[in-house]
């Protein structure tokens, strides 16, 4: 438990109403996306202004007591998992959009801001904010800066870190910092910490600020759905497309299994019997896309398609995108729990990748969804396992632990967009060699001396909660979030 | 003891057993940043070079950090492949690791992004000798903090890239120029504050404040068949607005042999020293109404400034007094950081963690 002086301060910060103590208000922060940790901490504390966040980590750092920053708790990696000794600091109600400029193309945010608010503000001037992670409807943009997130289109315009030009943040031990700004060129002079800040999962304090651009609304979107007898065949599409010189806005490819799940949950009338769909997305100005669309057509023809679509209008390019980004939480009509994986291998590999898979598939007895981002190379099996059967999740949670080693041999990387966390700490020393671990943790304890930052996530080693079953979160139950 | 080291494992021996402070020095085409300071020693890099992999399918390559950007352009060309951040000074024979360092996009970084968009790893050598990784090969990655992206613009001061491995993109097939005068900066500004609320995709936005007018040139960039089409659309839009003087769409090789030269700072007089000043492009007119005579351009929107400065001292008071910082590329400099930073505090935690006995380059 946490000194009493603590928290006679934390009461004359905070009143009742947004400080919670009582174990029924507390249940509610235990856990985040990945249900399998589960934690209570000793308080939850609802700042609305930026400077009771400050003040609430002063007064941690004072008392060492523990903290972790959350927004609205999407995080597939136990990213915003809290500490039982410590206190959650929810940001959902920092959530104001402190400016936005068209013709600069900028916006200036507070972290509780939800990541689809900023396109909505931006719309009326034609433009909008970039990344989509699946959960951009309810996750913040705190959250996306934290743990850098990804989403379908990152492969023309990149990730979080990609967007954000400056930041004003507390670091753990209470020093307010700016840096970067409302030039494009970010930080421009000096080391790049907006880029390093960015993606340290709340290792080194919390963003008050974010300053991010705007992109414009892009005029033309050319869909094209193609349908394969075999996934490899969709893999070496995806070559052929990438070699045809082409820089689609997404390359997605569905296997057998997500398809099914996708047309029993959303109905997206994808074409029977696939074993294996292909998604290839051209964005951009109209004259040049429908230019490329004419280059790619051909391509696609050529590669052994079974089948062709090509969204007419509005209206059948977001079926088609509503099948994909459903394909999760479809899922979960299928088996009742999975664990999701988020490995990246370099795009050549990927048909090597994925026959691997299958071979742990059958040699573990678990079924094996397989929804990716094919134009990153950023893989997202979905392993399928009923939670009741004792042993079962840990049975699971092996077969990830393969095919996460399976990533690192082939010369890729553990995550592509939901980060470390909690759940893939334990694999970071076969990613990054001693000196390297160390060095990243030499710079979080210059940054937060005390270790008080979101303790026990990125880095091996320290207390970990047990793993639990606790079924799928109950938004992505009800399919109103889902894992990309 | 070797000053041109040819291997990583020499350039470890070297740190470890530094007399004194190290400065580095990659191609030497940024003497305000690679000339050492009094009694520091220097540690040249181009002999840490080559292309180490370049899987063209992958949109990667991995290169040792002293490879020339040139021979980098000429291998990813062979393969209709480039570096859309526009490395700048490729001619006068930057290195990789000294555009990373020093933070040197070029006017093409408009359309995707600067250095930090498309570094995906790196390799380096700390200030206490030892070979440290961060970030990986593959074109997406969160895993560990982002190391790659914190030594863009690290000048030396916080370990010695040795390796470092990039995003690359397919290059536009062809590229067209559409230029239009304008009376002054501030019009020329809000010619593209108009633009940015548009879908026109461009790959490069210039202002060229010359002679009490200014020139805006806009670079578009893609497929050949369309872009005579795109061009004269873009030329339209600037056409129906108020105050855009004339207007044309360039020649070919024009447009080649404009944007080279601007790569190359051909603009600059070559006895001024060029700074480099990211700001917001609102506060441009203040900037310019500041610099007299000295040559400068925008690049990126107005995003990024760049002054051939005569007197060095005046423009730092100039930074100081607007809230602006800026990088010293070219003449000789004390210390090539003007005007205001930010984040220094920070920075400065980070370097007691990556170079806790300064050895490397100046304080910060």
């Amino acid at each position: 438990m946490a000194p009493d002086p603590f928290f006679k301060a934390l009461s004359q910060l905070y009143p009742p109403e947004r400080l919670l103590t009582q174990a029924v208000q507390l249940m509610a922060y235990e856990s985040d996306a990945l249900t399998a940790f589960r934690a209570r901490p000793t308080a939850v504390v609802l700042p609305t202004t930026q400077q009771e966040v400050i003040d609430t980590v002063r007064l941690c750092h004072a008392h060492g007591v523990p903290f972790v920053a959350r927004g609205s708790g999407t995080s597939l990696s136990g990213g915003s998992l809290p500490v039982e000794n410590g206190i959650v600091i929810a940001l959902n109600r920092l959530n104001r959009i402190l400016k936005l400029d068209p013709e600069q193309r900028t916006a200036v945010v507070e972290p509780g801001v939800v990541n689809l608010h900023i396109s909505e503000a931006a719309a009326p001037y034609g433009l909008y904010y970039a990344p989509d992670p699946s959960s951009q409807s309810i996750c913040t943009i705190g959250g996306n800066v934290a743990f850098n997130s990804g989403g379908a289109h990152c492969l023309k315009y990149g990730m979080t870190s990609n967007h954000v030009l400056g930041l004003k943040v507390v670091l753990a031990d209470g020093e307010v910092v700016e840096f970067g700004g409302e030039s494009a060129e970010g930080v421009g002079v000096g080391p790049d910490l907006v880029g390093l800040f960015v993606g340290s999962e709340g290792l080194f304090g919390v963003a008050l600020e974010i300053t991010v651009r705007l992109m414009p609304v892009v005029e033309r979107y050319r869909t094209v759905l193609a349908a394969y007898d075999s996934l490899e065949r969709a893999g070496d599409a995806v070559a052929l497309v990438v070699a045809s010189g082409l820089l689609p806005g997404a390359i997605e490819i569905m296997d057998r299994l997500a398809i099914k799940a996708a047309e029993t949950a959303v109905h997206a009338g994808y074409p029977a019997n696939a074993a294996a769909l292909l998604i290839v997305e051209l964005e951009g100005e109209a004259a040049q896309v429908e230019q490329e669309f004419q280059q790619l057509l051909p391509v696609i023809e050529a590669s052994g398609a079974t089948e062709v679509r090509v969204a007419q209008n509005a209206a059948e390019r977001a079926t088609i995108w509503k099948g994909r980004k459903g394909a999760f939480s479809s899922v979960g009509r299928l088996s009742p729990d999975y664990v999701v994986q988020d490995g990246v291998v370099p795009r050549s590999r990927l048909g090597r990748a994925l026959a691997e898979i299958d071979r742990l598939s059958r040699a573990y007895g678990l079924d094996v969804a397989n929804v990716f981002h094919a134009g990153d190379g950023n893989l997202h099996p979905l392993i399928l396992y009923d939670g009741k059967q004792p042993g079962a999740l840990e049975h699971a949670e092996a077969l990830a632990g393969e095919i996460l080693r399976l990533c690192i041999q082939l010369g890729g990387s553990i995550t592509g967009e939901h980060g470390v966390g909690m759940e893939k700490r334990s694999y970071m020393p076969e990613l990054f060699d001693a000196v390297s671990l160390e060095t990243m943790r030499a710079i979080r304890r210059q940054l937060d001396p005390q270790e008080i930052a979101n303790p026990g996530k990125m880095f091996p080693g320290g207390e970990a909660p047990a793993l639990a079953l606790h079924g799928m979160h109950p938004l992505e139950k009800a399919g109103v979030i889902s894992r990309e | 003891m070797n000053e041109k080291p040819t291997s990583i494992t020499a350039v470890q021996e070297f740190i470890q057993s530094a007399p004194g402070t190290v400065w580095l020095r990659g191609g030497g085409s940024k003497p305000a940043l690679s000339t050492p300071a009094n009694g520091a020693t220097a540690l040249e890099l181009g002999g840490l070079s080559g292309i180490l992999e370049y899987e063209p399918a992958e949109y990667t390559f991995t290169a040792l950090a002293g490879t020339a950007v040139a021979d980098v352009i000429a291998a990813l060309a062979e393969n209709g492949q480039y570096l859309p951040f526009d490395p700048l000074l490729a001619e006068a024979g930057a290195t990789l690791g000294g555009t990373v360092a020093a933070n040197t996009a070029g006017s093409g970084r408009f359309r995707y992004g600067g250095v930090r968009d498309f570094i995906l790893g790196v390799r380096f050598v700390d200030g206490r000798g030892q070979l440290v990784r961060g970030g990986g090969k593959v074109v997406k990655n969160s895993a560990g903090f982002d190391l790659p992206k914190f030594f863009v613009g690290s000048l030396g001061r916080y370990g010695v890239l040795v390796e470092l491995t990039f995003k690359v993109f397919p290059r536009p097939q062809a590229f067209q120029t559409v230029r239009a005068a304008y009376p002054d900066l501030a019009a020329a500004l809000g010619a593209t504050f108009r633009l940015a609320q548009t879908s026109l995709e461009m790959d490069a936005v210039d202002l060229l404040p010359q002679e009490g007018r200014c020139a805006l040139l806009l670079r578009v960039g893609g497929l050949a068949a369309v872009l005579p089409e795109r061009a004269a659309r873009l030329r339209q839009f600037l056409q129906a607005e108020a105050g855009a003087g004339e207007t044309a769409v360039l020649a070919e090789d024009d447009d080649a042999q404009l944007w080279q030269a601007a790569n190359r700072l051909a603009w600059a007089p070559p006895s001024a020293a060029v700074v480099k000043i990211p700001l917001a492009p609102k506060q441009a007119p203040a900037l310019d109404a500041r610099l007299g005579s000295w040559a400068r351009r925008y690049t990126c929107a107005a995003n990024v400034a760049w002054v051939a400065a005569a007197d060095t001292a005046v423009l730092h008071q100039t930074l100081c007094d607007l809230g602006l910082v800026g990088l010293q590329l070219t003449g000789q400099a004390a210390d090539p950081i003007l005007g205001q930073r930010r984040g220094a505090s920070l920075a400065r935690r980070v370097k007691q963690a990556l170079d806790p006995n300064a050895v490397l380059g100046m304080e910060v």
